[in-house]
């Protein structure tokens, strides 16, 4: 990776956390602790089911909106603000801006992620008092929801490359949306006929398929994750996420900056 | 080897919604700079100053043309370590401090790591920012931004800087500061090319200057040149508030400022002037040809062009 990325990534990451964008941590954490409390006072022998649902899915759901919310403004907001102007003047490509941008975002919510986990494993302590093997499978499920936001962090700033912030949230939060019921989507699709079947099968074919990365609920139950899986998702995921930043990259290498 | 070689360089936008039309930003363009040479990019609001930039700069594409830069095609990414550019009112990235935004640019602009803080310190010094550290660029004035674009400009040692407005957001010391910065980089043998419509600052900085109107050139030359005495008059003052009426009878234009008088007399009349001041006893203080100004050349220039652009509606 050129060193140019990395100092974008970097700076990337630094902005966010300037912009008190961890501080999702605090509300997570709070959320998180009140439910343990909870959960341990009312549910009989579920607490534990219920504290790794919970958590699992707060992580998902908190990181999926600064996804959104930090990525539809990365192009956008400095093409408005022309802070784009100072670093496309130096010996930086547009392209290394782009992927420099996705780094610094993913990076943000890998780090995100990791704080978050820290208080699913503290809750899940407070409510079982001791960690058992299946509880590594956890691993599995956060590994998946970082997956996830290399999508969501690759269409957002897709969208920020020829949208405005407002419609790139429209569009991601509705690609989110339809991708977490892709499944359903494929479903629907192969009972279709015709002309129909075909459009439906691509659009199915075409939004994300965050259905497959949604683990949570068995892992709460302890039922392992197949490898084929895990190695099918990772796989999807980085083509996913390639194809979308390679978009991104296409159309901002040829827009012309107001 | 020209620094900047502007080869037929040109922009024009579609402009509508529905009936997409073209508005031209900028006419075929042809300019030459040359090497170690001050050059000021002339031009009221709009006239095409920040489209040529933005296009030298790669920051919106020609549609037709193309440009040189040090002998290289100005597209080479490669060339652009050896450019800075000042934006018009630039914006940073305001969770920074001046430190920290010089420190990036340096990493983007390949600075090297030793000595790159050393060399931040030196800049940030340099355009007048000396007690800044750790004040994030959200709380700086808008003059205290300029200095910072001003610095971000130079921070890489370019061998050619373009300035957009540089004077912009200044007040009269700063600007005076900016002024004695563009011809230390000339001195260090940096081609300055800046853009203004602050006539006065082309006027004392410039070796060479280009005027351009409505996206299209009207003027290049020397400085020296186009402010020439080209008018065949001389300015004629004295002490004293009494006009002597042989000088009236030459058709001298008079004006009573405090305790002198400035009068312009045709070239030709100065000997006669001089004398009529003589015999009335008047002390005179000075006598020097009348110069056109740059703003004069400027607004010839502008005229005419409106009157051609009238004549050809």
């Amino acid at each position: 990776m050129s060193a140019r990325i990395i100092h974008i990534a970097s700076n990337t990451f630094r902005e966010a956390v300037r912009d008190r964008v961890l501080y999702n941590l605090i509300a997570f954490a709070l959320l998180l602790s009140g439910a343990a409390v909870l959960v341990g006072q009312i549910s009989i022998d579920i607490e534990k089911l219920v504290v790794i649902n919970l958590g699992l899915t707060a992580v998902s759901l908190f990181g999926i909106v600064i996804a959104i919310f930090i990525g539809i403004g990365l192009v956008s907001k400095e093409i408005e603000k022309r802070t784009l102007y100072t670093i496309l003047s130096r010996p930086v490509r547009r392209w290394e801006f782009i992927v420099g941008k996705f780094f610094g975002l993913a990076g943000t919510l890998v780090v995100n992620t990791f704080f978050m986990a820290i208080g699913v494993f503290a809750a899940l302590l407070y409510v079982a008092h001791k960690f058992v093997a299946s509880d590594a499978l956890i691993f599995v499920a956060l590994y998946f929801i970082i997956l996830e936001f290399l999508i969501i962090c690759s269409l957002a700033l897709l969208f920020s490359s020829f949208s405005s912030p407002l419609l790139s949230a429209v569009f991601a939060f509705s690609l989110f949306i339809i991708g977490s019921f892709a499944q359903d989507l494929r479903g629907f699709a192969g009972m279709a006929h015709g002309v129909t079947r075909w459009l439906a099968t691509g659009a199915a074919y075409l939004v994300p398929n965050f259905s497959a990365f949604n683990v949570i609920s068995s892992i709460a139950h302890g039922q392992p994750v197949s490898g084929h899986l895990i190695l099918y998702n990772t796989v999807y995921a980085l083509l996913y996420a390639a194809v979308a930043l390679s978009g991104a990259v296409l159309i901002f290498e040829n827009r012309n900056l107001k | 080897m020209p620094a900047i070689e502007i080869l037929g360089l040109e922009k024009t936008y579609m402009v509508g919604f529905l009936r997409k039309r073209p508005k031209v930003a900028l006419r075929p363009l042809h300019l030459t700079v040359e090497d170690g040479e001050i050059f000021g990019f002339l031009g009221p609001n709009g006239a095409g100053k920040t489209t040529t930039l933005k296009l030298l700069m790669g920051l919106i594409f020609p549609t037709g043309g193309g440009a040189r830069i040090l002998g290289r095609e100005w597209t080479d990414p490669e060339i652009k370590a050896q450019i800075g550019f000042l934006p018009e009112q630039p914006y940073f990235y305001d969770h920074l401090t001046a430190h920290e935004l010089l420190e990036y640019y340096g990493q983007l602009s390949g600075v090297p790591a030793k000595g790159r803080r050393q060399r931040v310190q030196e800049v940030l010094q340099q355009v007048g920012l000396h007690d800044v550290k750790g004040v994030q660029l959200r709380k700086f004035s808008k003059g205290m931004l300029q200095r910072v674009g001003i610095g971000q400009a130079i921070l890489h040692d370019p061998k050619v800087v373009f300035f957009d407005e540089p004077m912009s957001g200044l007040d009269p010391v700063g600007r005076r500061e900016v002024r004695d910065l563009m011809e230390q980089l000339k001195q260090a043998g940096t081609t300055v090319f800046f853009s203004t419509h602050i006539l006065s600052d082309a006027e004392a900085l410039c070796d060479r200057v280009a005027i351009i109107h409505r996206g299209e050139l009207r003027g290049v030359g020397a400085v020296e040149e186009l402010t020439s005495s080209v008018q065949g008059k001389v300015e004629v003052i004295w002490q004293g508030t009494q006009i002597p009426a042989t000088l009236k009878a030459l058709g001298a234009d008079c004006h009573v400022s405090g305790d002198t008088v400035r009068a312009v007399v045709p070239e030709s009349q100065q000997d006669a002037a001089i004398d009529a001041l003589r015999r009335e006893r008047l002390r005179l203080i000075s006598i020097a040809p009348v110069r056109t100004s740059l703003e004069d050349y400027f607004v010839e220039k502008l005229r005419r062009a409106e009157t051609t652009a009238g004549r050809t509606a």
